[in-house]
């Protein structure tokens, strides 16, 4: 298993994701944004941060990159891909993914440990996530986290099972649209979310729940 | 024929919360001012196109995000 983590200028958690996906298994290589070539690569990170300084608007700019332009084919064809805060961002504004991330409610940035349901319901990438009883503790921190779509979009993606990460009750912490932390596409390949499953992987810094996330991932790989 | 200057006018789309809106408006009374309401904070771009016709899709593939955002074009010195 070879993962592929993009890094755009700006990237600022590729280290970590590069880390986290070691220890999920296999190895990891960064993939510079002006790289077009995945020749090799099973699964994509795009990592968290601020690429191309969050210009216009957070992923805007990153959408454009030669490298995504790669991780959208690489899509198509299936490959697993999977988008943490401001890679999330990036694949909303990609349309690889449904619905946008909009300023905090309360316009804050927001730092803190949030528990995580996961609501995969397809076992294709949901292997080791499909607990709805049990969260996963995982650290959220971004100033721009607040999912939102149309309503008849949040009734498609519930209806179609793309909502892969409810904030626990109370805990939404952005005021994200029906506590939506993250989301997959209709085929179930691409997964997003806010909060950052690179940073819970080691019990030393607190929880190893992060890593059920890449294993997920791992798992959708056709 | 020049280019021509255009302001792209980008807000966001009624019915989504606007904090920064919000924020703004809250502070108001504290300055004395009074009244006031329904702020909503956007974003003004300005630029030099050769070809106008291409403003819109401009705009629609990076300036706005049509899903969240409305836009308005109009010409600066009426070229």
């Amino acid at each position: 298993m070879v993962w592929g983590v993009l890094q755009f200028p700006g990237s600022c958690d590729e280290r970590d994701a590069l880390h986290a996906c070691e220890l999920a298994g296999g190895e990891a290589r960064l993939i510079w944004h002006e790289e077009r070539d995945l020749g090799g690569i099973d699964a994509v990170v795009v990592p968290g941060g601020f690429s191309y300084g969050d210009y216009l608007r957070a992923g805007a700019i990153a959408r454009f990159s030669p490298a995504m332009e790669a991780v959208a084919e690489f899509a198509g064809r299936g490959g697993p891909v999977l988008g943490i805060c401001n890679g999330f961002q990036v694949l909303c504004e990609a349309d690889l993914l449904p619905g946008a991330l909009l300023v905090n409610e309360n316009l804050r940035f927001v730092c803190r440990q949030v528990d995580l349901i996961a609501a995969f319901s397809g076992s294709e990438g949901g292997k080791s996530c499909d607990r709805p009883d049990e969260a996963l503790s995982i650290p959220a921190k971004h100033g721009e986290g607040r999912y939102w779509a149309p309503d008849e979009m949040l009734d498609a993606i519930e209806a179609n099972g793309q909502v892969a990460f409810r904030y626990a009750p109370g805990q939404n912490p952005n005021g994200s649209a029906r506590d939506i932390a993250g989301v997959r596409n209709e085929a179930g390949n691409v997964l997003g979310l806010m909060p950052h499953p690179e940073h819970a992987v080691d019990a030393m810094t607190g929880s190893t729940d992060g890593l059920r996330v890449f294993d997920a991932v791992a798992g959708a790989r056709a | 024929m020049g280019a021509v200057r255009a302001r792209v006018l980008i807000r966001p789309k009624e019915g989504i919360l606007d904090p920064q809106g919000k924020a703004v408006e809250r502070a108001l009374p504290a300055l004395g001012f009074e009244g006031v309401g329904h702020v909503r904070v956007g974003r003004l771009v300005e630029l030099e196109a050769d070809d106008p016709a291409q403003l819109p899709a401009l705009c629609e593939k990076l300036l706005a995000n049509p899903l969240i955002e409305d836009f308005e074009i109009e010409s600066i010195d009426g070229a």
